[in-house]
């Protein structure tokens, strides 16, 4: 018996990944299982689950609404339609402002001298490892209306002597915006160091003796090479981006509500879980969806996990 | 040319980038030593020691002078008990998700068996997945399988099954063994197999071999993958808020209850002893890590 397991790699190999594939199974895969069966069931009067088959939720998602206001029986309500487009449209924005400004950032740090290379990316880890929820904290009291920003401002209008009326910048989608920037640059600025920091300088002096100019270096050498980084990055940016919802909950209030508050609130405040599962679902698909179509077209290497 | 050449508009941007990065950090430092009760506007620092004096709602003398904030921390219960839920959980499901991660990451690396395409799979989905969505998941399993076992087995009243910190736990340690294999695993990869073979040569059984040879090796990146673990889940909001009940409160989650409510200076003194706790962890780990290179 024993030599048999001794021999036997296969069954080696399983038994070592046991304890994980229970997790794996029991904690992931079970629960996105159940989480469709739901989604397919009916809400209850008391907030429970009927189980069934019923394709209502997701009819009521993309728009198909049973309550209509000149007593048809369906009719068009854009409500969530809107949602998804809006939590799309901020990933999207997001992930734009976040390369724009991770980038240069990284390729100071690429070209840096390597001695100062550990010191510059500790220096972004720091407000990383700051706890998110406060990270939100820290943006509402620079944002209020009588917050520091507007405090500032109106300091220096008063050294002018100029009338200064607040700023409404709280509860804003740009408070959001400013917020998920925030919230997730590290992520960007990591993976596309790690892909620079890998292209050899003899590459940048081969450019300069082919006759190429900085621009044209960048373009055709240092782009193209730190792409994988700029894809790793992108995936961890926007997927979490799409989910999250406290940023939009403390910074965007009533006013900007995406598909993560849209989720949060059938299970905990409205109490239809079959519609927040639904919800959740169609949230899962369209990351993946979105990521499948964007690492086929670029592909993305272990930078994914320089975080 | 001099490989190290930035322009200066690369220049500016990197320090407007870290000016963008700090000076959210650096205004919840400050406010962490107002004076004033509402934390509206700044109203200066508070310099007189001596019991308790308000103003209006401005503290013009304390105990503890300008970490007036601090002190009034320490003393609120509810404070301490989310600290010591969140170490708790941390500590357990660090130690944890790094042993069973390792494990992974050995099958991973070194065996070829029926379901290792899957377990991989597996790995990679709460990666490209909303965290949210995996909240939600574990939620709808145990609050579907506590009212089923609840029911079935006739429990009533505070004995019912319901969310706690051991919920908690095990959501934790699951979406930390992904990052732990991974981590681990990329360790693996760069392992020298020759060196396992000498020792083999010289006479050492596998398990000898494993202890003294293999795992001196990737301890490094087992411990980084435990140090991830341990950071994700003291950070973690989304899986805790969807798999957390009563008397489980951790700190994110406290904040957040508190942020809905009222702002304090206290979140404030909360916020700069975990910037601080943060600032000296990773501090230690940069200087461990270049011993070991």
């Amino acid at each position: 018996m024993l030599k048999r397991f001794r021999e036997n790699k296969s069954f080696q190999g399983t038994i070592l990944a046991t304890p994980t594939l229970i997790f794996m199974v029991g904690l992931l895969i079970i629960p996105l299982l159940l989480t469709m069966v739901i989604s397919f069931g009916t809400r209850s009067a008391d907030g429970n689950v009927i189980y069934g088959f019923s394709l209502h939720n997701y009819a009521r998602m993309f728009g198909i609404s049973n309550e209509c206001p000149n007593g048809q029986s369906t009719c068009f309500d854009p409500l969530y339609v809107q949602i998804l487009w809006r939590s799309l449209s901020l990933a999207f924005n997001t992930t734009v402002l976040v390369i724009l400004l991770a980038y240069p950032l990284s390729y100071f740090v690429a070209r840096s001298h390597p001695k100062r290379r550990n010191t510059f990316l500790f220096m972004v880890l720091v407000p990383l490892w700051t706890n998110f929820v406060i990270r939100v904290y820290a943006w509402m009291m620079l944002l209020r209306t009588q917050g520091v920003i507007n405090g500032v401002i109106g300091w220096m209008a008063g050294l002018f002597g100029l009338h200064f009326v607040p700023f409404e910048m709280l509860y804003t989608p740009g408070a959001v915006l400013v917020g998920m920037v925030y919230e997730f640059l590290p992520f960007m600025i990591l993976p596309i160091y790690t892909s620079l920091e890998k292209i050899e300088t003899a590459l940048y002096e081969a450019a300069a003796d082919l006759g190429a100019n900085p621009f044209r270096t960048f373009l055709k050498v240092t782009l193209p090479l730190s792409m994988p980084g700029v894809v790793a990055g992108t995936i961890l940016v926007f997927i979490p981006v799409m989910g999250t919802f406290i940023v939009s909950d403390l910074l965007g209030g009533k006013q900007v509500v995406l598909v993560g508050n849209l989720i949060q609130r059938q299970f905990l405040d409205a109490r239809d879980p079959t519609f927040g599962s639904a919800a959740s679902l169609i949230l899962m698909v369209m990351t993946l969806i979105v990521t499948y179509f964007y690492t086929r077209k670029f592909g993305f290497g272990e930078e994914i996990i320089s975080v | 040319m001099n490989p190290y050449r930035r322009s200066p508009f690369i220049r500016l941007s990197t320090i407007l980038v870290y000016a963008f990065l700090y000076a959210p950090i650096l205004v919840l430092i400050i406010f962490a030593f107002n004076s004033s009760r509402t934390n509206i506007l700044f109203g200066g620092f508070i310099t007189h020691f001596g019991p308790i004096k308000m103003v209006g709602s401005t503290v013009v003398q304390s105990p503890c002078g300008p970490f007036h904030w601090f002190c009034e921390l320490a003393k609120n219960r509810d404070v301490m008990g989310a600290t010591r839920n969140t170490l708790t959980v941390a500590i357990i499901s660090t130690i944890s998700s790094t042993i069973i991660g390792t494990l992974a990451a050995l099958a991973m690396q070194r065996y070829n068996f029926k379901l290792k395409t899957f377990t991989q799979i597996s790995l990679y989905i709460p990666i490209v997945i909303p965290e949210i969505v995996m909240g939600i998941g574990i939620l709808v399993l145990f609050s579907q399988l506590f009212t089923f076992l609840n029911g079935f087995l006739g429990i009533t009243g505070d004995a019912r099954l319901a969310m706690g910190l051991p919920t908690v736990i095990v959501s934790h340690i699951a979406f930390s063994i992904p990052f732990v294999t991974l981590v681990v695993q990329a360790r693996l990869q760069g392992f020298d197999k020759s060196i396992e073979e000498a020792a083999m040569d010289l006479g050492a059984n596998e398990l000898t071999t494993f202890w003294r040879v293999t795992f001196p090796t990737i301890l490094p990146g087992i411990l980084s993958g435990g140090l991830l673990a341990f950071t994700l889940s003291l950070d973690d909001f989304v899986i805790t808020f969807f798999t957390t009940g009563p008397g489980a409160t951790t700190l994110p989650i406290y904040v957040y209850g508190l942020l809905r409510r009222i702002i304090t200076p206290q979140v404030n003194a909360l916020s700069t002893v975990w910037v601080l706790i943060v600032f000296v962890i990773m501090l230690l780990l940069q200087r461990s890590q270049k011993k070991t290179n």
